[in-house]
């Protein structure tokens, strides 16, 4: 009899526990609570895109998606170091935050309507403005994409990439073969093997990767660019509180930068006598404190990580390898599209 | 049963407390268990819900009409970008059941040889086949796919300096491209004469069989039965004024245009899943060879018979009662590592699904879908297996 009371008993523990552990997946509006529970973030990035999440030799993560994930880190815990990054391929990323294996997803994900609705995500701005473009061989004498008819295309699968390329052969009424493949690395180099004639993806990744081929002088990128690519940080729906915190930030690094907070000048901010800069530095208000912040929540993104257009030059812009100019990414005051609403 | 008697036929065994009785025990904790797993499932299943409410996607199949929008390389149906998530799956199942159908055909001859030759006594083809069976089946599957892949490819040239046969069949990085043959009305005779072809083929040999077993006379069998499965197509084809016509591949600005070809994600899949599962085949029939008595082939020696009609006719009809259970095992195990295609972009079951599974969030249903078509696909084939077993035990009189 006892050992049958204590068989039962065990049965039951076991069958609660693992319910438990079942249950325990993606609550509601406990993001943030989780993540100052664990004492980190769990941060989901590309696989090594060069300029926007690529591990160097030490293994430090760097880029402008890793750098996203260190200022809500450094707002959250005045600690950018406190993420922690899961390499995701174009194909998992999605399932990865759906699932609460991560937190934020900072993987240069355009944003699009379906992604926003249907799969459960909620994109929380826009970190990069970009485009669909191709590359091909000089040799092949190729001057535009309306030439392409015939071509084999080498495309990363599950990416927006992958329909835009369908849409813009289907469109132009040219005929292509698609060569699909799991990871950005298998793509480039099944390129650079000659498997195919073109590659296609983003254009800030097309000069990303271009510098891993065997003979990048050798290589292209055709002028048109077929598609609008907002790229930018996702996470689920369900948690109100942890949306409005990841949006804040993003906005917080490009209001920075919009009033002219940097890294160097931020002590001298801090005595600013201008109302706007009080309030965005936190000696006037209390704009962190609705986020389930300090109020010198700025103070510590800037402090660590900079302000937008710090983290863009520091990772991408014209003085790095990638060297990209500012463009569609400047500030709406000048010229460009980054726009962050007011914080007040 | 304390006194050590047993109890009288007929005198009804003695009382015990109704938590010792071992049926009523088996019983209860049987129930116990059962309402566990009916509790995890349930508990399972609703958290699932739960969770796909709160972050607002949608269950169900219906995301299966939806436009797909993507292409696919390789494709045995008719397939363009405007069809649905639904066909785009079934493409990918039918290269899934291409690359397994050939796979299974390729690697069970090629296994067969490995293993005869495994015992050959020719000592170089004995070693060659030992080498093959234990380097192929001590490395990883994937690692072989990539190294197919890549020496494929590496070892090609480019399509403008296609390697070209009778300037008809190309081969180049981009796969082996060959002319299309495009079939005119009358063209089905051709089919039908295949068909009928076959069917008096086989009849040939059951009479010939029959013939041989009453008279003891020979009939040249194998000679008729090509005759007749590549003669009749080929008389029809001539009697219905050639109604055939082949899309001839032309060097077009980047590709081979027109004309068909095997991509070489299918080449590189194929190798590496036959290679590697006729090494566990060969081990097999091996096995199974050496369980025939030795005695069966002395016997056959002692009648006279060359050695080749030896292993035909006797050993190998009774090695096939232990080769067949464990071969179904490595049928099954080719056709589920086909999913590793994923690591080269060869577009099979699990490549295409993942695709429709990122582009719709539809993790569950697609990868019940998976279960499935595995599933459907194994038990098919063990059910075909074992009948062929049954037909082939040893009848005892």
């Amino acid at each position: 009899m006892k050992r049958i009371v204590s068989t039962l008993a065990l049965g039951a523990a076991l069958g609660f526990s693992a319910t438990a552990a079942l249950a325990q997946a993606p609550a509601a509006s406990t993001t943030l609570r989780n993540v100052q529970n664990k004492g980190y973030i769990q941060c989901g990035v590309t696989q090594g895109l060069a300029g926007f999440s690529m591990p160097d030799s030490a293994g430090n993560w760097t880029g402008l998606d890793v750098d996203f994930c260190r200022a809500v880190a450094a707002a959250i815990f005045n600690d950018p170091t406190k993420v922690r990054f899961s390499p995701l391929s174009a194909k998992d990323r999605f399932t990865a935050l759906q699932s609460g294996e991560i937190d934020i997803l900072a993987r240069n994900s355009t944003w699009t309507l379906q992604r926003d609705t249907a799969l459960g995500l909620n994109f929380v701005g826009v970190n990069y403005y970009d485009g669909q473009g191709f590359m091909v061989r000089k040799s092949l004498n190729v001057k535009s994409a309306r030439e392409l008819s015939g071509a084999s295309v080498c495309v990363q699968t599950g990416t927006t990439t992958e329909l835009n390329v369908a849409d813009y052969f289907r469109a132009n009424n040219l005929k292509y073969e698609p060569v699909v493949f799991g990871t950005a690395d298998e793509t480039v180099k099944a390129y650079d093997a000659g498997r195919c004639d073109v590659f296609t993806t983003d254009a800030s990744g097309l000069y990303a990767e271009r510098v891993k081929l065997a003979k990048p002088d050798d290589h292209i990128v055709l002028p048109e660019i077929i598609s609008k690519e907002p790229l930018g940080p996702v996470v689920r729906h369900g948690d109100d509180q942890w949306f409005d915190l990841v949006k804040w930030v993003l906005y917080a690094q490009v209001t920075a930068e919009e009033l002219g907070i940097t890294k160097a000048n931020l002590d001298q901010m801090l005595q600013s006598p201008n109302p706007e800069i009080r309030r965005v530095v936190g000696t006037e208000g209390n704009s962190g404190e609705a986020l389930g912040l300090t109020k010198d929540w700025v103070v510590r993104i800037v402090r660590h990580v900079g302000n937008y257009g710090e983290v863009f030059e520091r990772n991408v812009g014209p003085n790095t390898r990638l060297g990209i100019s500012r463009g569609l990414n400047a500030l709406w005051n000048k010229g460009g599209l980054q726009y962050a609403p007011p914080i007040r | 049963m304390t006194d050590g008697t047993l109890p009288a036929r007929g005198v009804s065994a003695p009382k015990v407390a109704f938590f010792n009785n071992p049926k009523i025990r088996g019983t209860i904790f049987q129930a116990i268990a059962l309402g566990l797993l009916i509790f995890l499932a349930y508990r399972g299943i609703s958290n699932a819900v739960t969770n796909l409410t709160n972050q607002r996607i949608a269950a169900g199949f219906g995301f299966l009409d939806n436009t797909a929008g993507f292409g696919i390389s390789q494709t045995l149906i008719p397939w363009n970008e405007a069809m649905s998530y639904g066909r785009a799956f079934v493409v990918g199942l039918l290269n899934t059941l291409l690359v397994a159908v050939v796979g299974v055909f390729l690697a069970t001859i090629l296994g067969f040889i490995v293993g005869v030759a495994r015992l050959s006594r020719n000592w170089v083809i004995a070693k060659i086949a030992y080498w093959y069976v234990e380097i192929i089946r001590n490395l990883p599957l994937l690692f072989q796919i990539l190294f197919w892949y890549l020496a494929v490819l590496a070892t090609m040239p480019a399509p403008r300096d296609s390697i070209s046969l009778f300037g008809e069949l190309f081969i180049n990085q981009r796969g082996i491209t060959m002319p299309k043959p495009l079939f005119q009305p009358g063209a089905g005779w051709i089919g039908i004469g295949l068909i009928v072809g076959i069917v008096v083929a086989f009849a040939v040999r059951h009479w010939a069989h029959k013939r041989q077993d009453a008279t003891g006379e020979q009939f040249p069998v194998v000679p008729t039965m090509w005759g007749l499965i590549i003669g009749l197509p080929l008389l029809a084809y001539l009697a219905t004024g050639m109604p055939v016509s082949f899309d001839h591949p032309v060097q077009g600005r980047f590709n081979l245009q027109g004309g068909m070809t095997i991509i070489p994600e299918f080449v590189a899949l194929l190798i590496a899943l036959v290679a590697y599962t006729a090494a566990f085949i060969g081990e097999i029939v091996r096995a199974g060879i050496q369980a025939v008595s030795h005695g069966q082939t002395e016997a056959g020696r002692s009648l006279g018979l060359q050695e080749g009609r030896i292993l035909n006719l006797i050993v190998i009809p009774q090695a096939l009662r232990v080769i067949i259970p464990p071969l179904t095992s490595q049928y099954l195990n080719l056709a589920k590592n086909s999913s590793l295609a994923v690591g080269i972009g060869y577009p099979d079951m699990v490549s295409v699904g993942g695709t429709i599974l990122n582009q719709t969030g539809q993790a569950i249903e697609i990868i019940a879908m998976w279960m499935g078509c595995y599933l459907t696909i194994s038990i098919i084939t063990s059910l075909f297996m074992n009948w062929y077993n049954r037909r082939i035990a040893l009848v005892e009189r």
